[in-house]
C-alpha cells in the first residue's frame, strides 16, 4: 500500500517510521530538508523536498498512485488545502488531515474531510488523567 | 454594501482604499501588527488585528453580515481557508480569493469559491495573442446561470478564417455575439458574417464549453461530440 506522508515534524517523521516498519511504502514530503534529521537511517521509504500544495510536485511524489494521503504539516491551512487538493483533484480513496483548531476541525469534519484535531484528542485523554 | 477584506499587505492595501472612495463599509484583517499600524495611520479605524482564517475573528469583524468577502493574502492557502469559513461558517453570499498558483484555479472553483484572482493569469490574459496555447480569455463569470463571456482571438492559421459564422456547429448554449476588427471596430454577429485573421470574437458560453471553443476556433481540431 502507497502511502504520502506530507510534513516531515515529529509526528510526521514519527507516523512514517511506524508505517515503514510494518511494510507500507512511504513517500514523506516537507519542504524543509532539515526536517528529514527526525528520519532514523534505517527508514526504507521516500524523502521529497516539495510543496504538498503544488499539483505538479504531487504528481513527482506518486500521488496518482498513492492509497492514503495524510497531511500533518505545522499549519492547519496548509493541511487543509493540500488534503482538499489530494481528495478533490487527484482523487486519492482516503485522504487524512490534522487541524489543530478545534474550530476549523469541526467546519472542514462537516465539509467532508476526514479530520483528527490533535488538540481535541489531547484535552480528552488528558481530562481523563486529571479526572480519574 | 460591507466588505470584509483578509491581508493588508500591498494589494489588500489599495483595495480598501479604493473601496472605501466608493463609500463601501470595509472591514480589513490583518495579522502583522506593523502593517496595521500603518493602515490605520492612513486610513483609520478600519481594521481587525488577526488572523483572518480564525472564526473568532472572523465574528468579531462582522463577517456574518458581510456581502462581499475578499482574501488577497500573499499565501494561497490562507485565502482558500479564509473564504471558505467565511462561506460556510458565516454564509457569506460571495466570497473571492487571490491566488498565486494559477492551476490553484481548478480545486478553488470546485470547492465552490465563487472567483478567484490571478496575477498571473491576468497577465498571460493581456500577452494570449503571443502565447498560442493559452485558453480564452474570460472577460465575466456569471456563476448563478454558469455563463461566462470569453473573447478569443482568431489566429491567422486558424480554418476558421474566412468562413461564415453559421457555418460552424456551435455547442449548445453559445451565441457570438460580437466581433472586433481592428482599431477595436465592434460589430454585432450575424449568421452572415465571414470570420476574418485577427478578430476578436465576444461569446456568451457555458465554461465546460470553453475548450471546445478554443480549439474549433484555433486549431480546427475540435473535440469529438460526446465531449460538449
Amino acid at each position: 500500500m502507497n502511502v504520502i506522508v506530507s510534513g516531515c515534524g515529529r509526528l510526521g517523521a514519527q507516523l512514517g517510521m511506524l508505517l515503514d516498519s510494518e511494510g507500507y511504502t512511504i513517500t514523506i514530503i516537507d519542504s524543509d530538508i532539515i526536517n528529514f534529521n527526525r528520519l532514523e537511517p534505517d527508514f526504507r521509504g521516500t524523502a521529497l523536498i516539495g510543496d504538498g500544495t503544488e499539483e505538479d510536485f504531487l504528481r513527482k511524489a506518486g500521488i496518482e498512485q498513492a492509497d492514503v494521503f495524510v497531511a500533518v504539516t505545522e499549519s492547519d491551512n496548509y493541511n487543509i488545502m493540500s488534503a482538499q487538493l489530494v481528495k478533490h483533484i487527484f482523487n486519492v480513496p482516503k485522504v487524512v488531515c490534522r487541524i489543530y483548531d478545534p474550530h476549523k476541525s469541526e467546519l472542514y469534519e462537516t465539509l467532508g474531510l476526514d479530520v483528527l484535531s490533535s488538540t481535541c484528542i489531547l484535552a480528552q485523554v488528558l481530562k481523563e488523567k486529571v479526572t480519574k | 454594501m460591507y466588505i470584509v477584506i483578509v491581508g493588508g499587505g500591498q494589494v489588500g492595501y489599495y483595495l480598501v482604499k479604493a473601496l472605501l472612495n466608493e463609500n463601501h463599509e470595509v472591514s480589513l484583517i490583518e495579522a502583522d501588527i506593523k502593517a496595521v499600524k500603518r493602515i490605520e495611520e492612513e486610513l483609520g479605524s478600519i481594521y481587525i488585528h488577526g488572523d483572518g482564517c480564525d472564526i473568532a475573528t472572523l465574528d468579531k469583524a462582522g463577517t456574518e453580515r458581510a456581502d462581499i468577502f475578499i482574501a488577497v493574502t500573499g499565501r494561497d492557502e490562507n485565502n482558500l481557508v479564509a473564504c471558505q469559513v467565511a462561506k460556510h461558517r458565516f454564509n457569506v453570499p460571495r466570497t473571492i480569493a487571490r491566488i498565486s498558483n494559477p492551476t490553484n484555479d481548478l480545486l478553488f472553483k470546485k470547492l465552490g469559491l465563487n472567483t478567484t484572482i490571478s496575477s498571473v493569469n491576468l497577465v498571460l490574459e493581456h500577452i494570449e495573442g503571443e502565447i498560442p496555447t493559452h485558453p480564452i480569455t474570460r472577460l465575466t463569470e456569471f456563476p448563478k446561470g454558469n455563463i461566462d463571456v470569453v473573447e478569443l482571438k482568431i489566429p491567422p492559421t486558424s480554418p476558421a478564417v474566412g468562413k461564415r459564422i453559421d457555418s460552424f456547429s456551435l455547442p449548445k448554449g453559445t451565441i457570438i455575439s460580437l466581433i472586433v476588427r481592428k482599431e477595436r471596430e465592434a460589430r454585432l454577429a450575424t449568421k452572415h458574417t465571414t470570420i476574418e485573421a485577427g478578430d476578436w470574437l465576444i461569446m456568451a458560453t457555458h465554461p465546460e464549453k470553453e475548450e471546445y471553443l478554443h480549439a474549433l476556433f484555433t486549431t480546427g481540431e475540435a473535440i469529438p461530440a460526446q465531449r460538449i
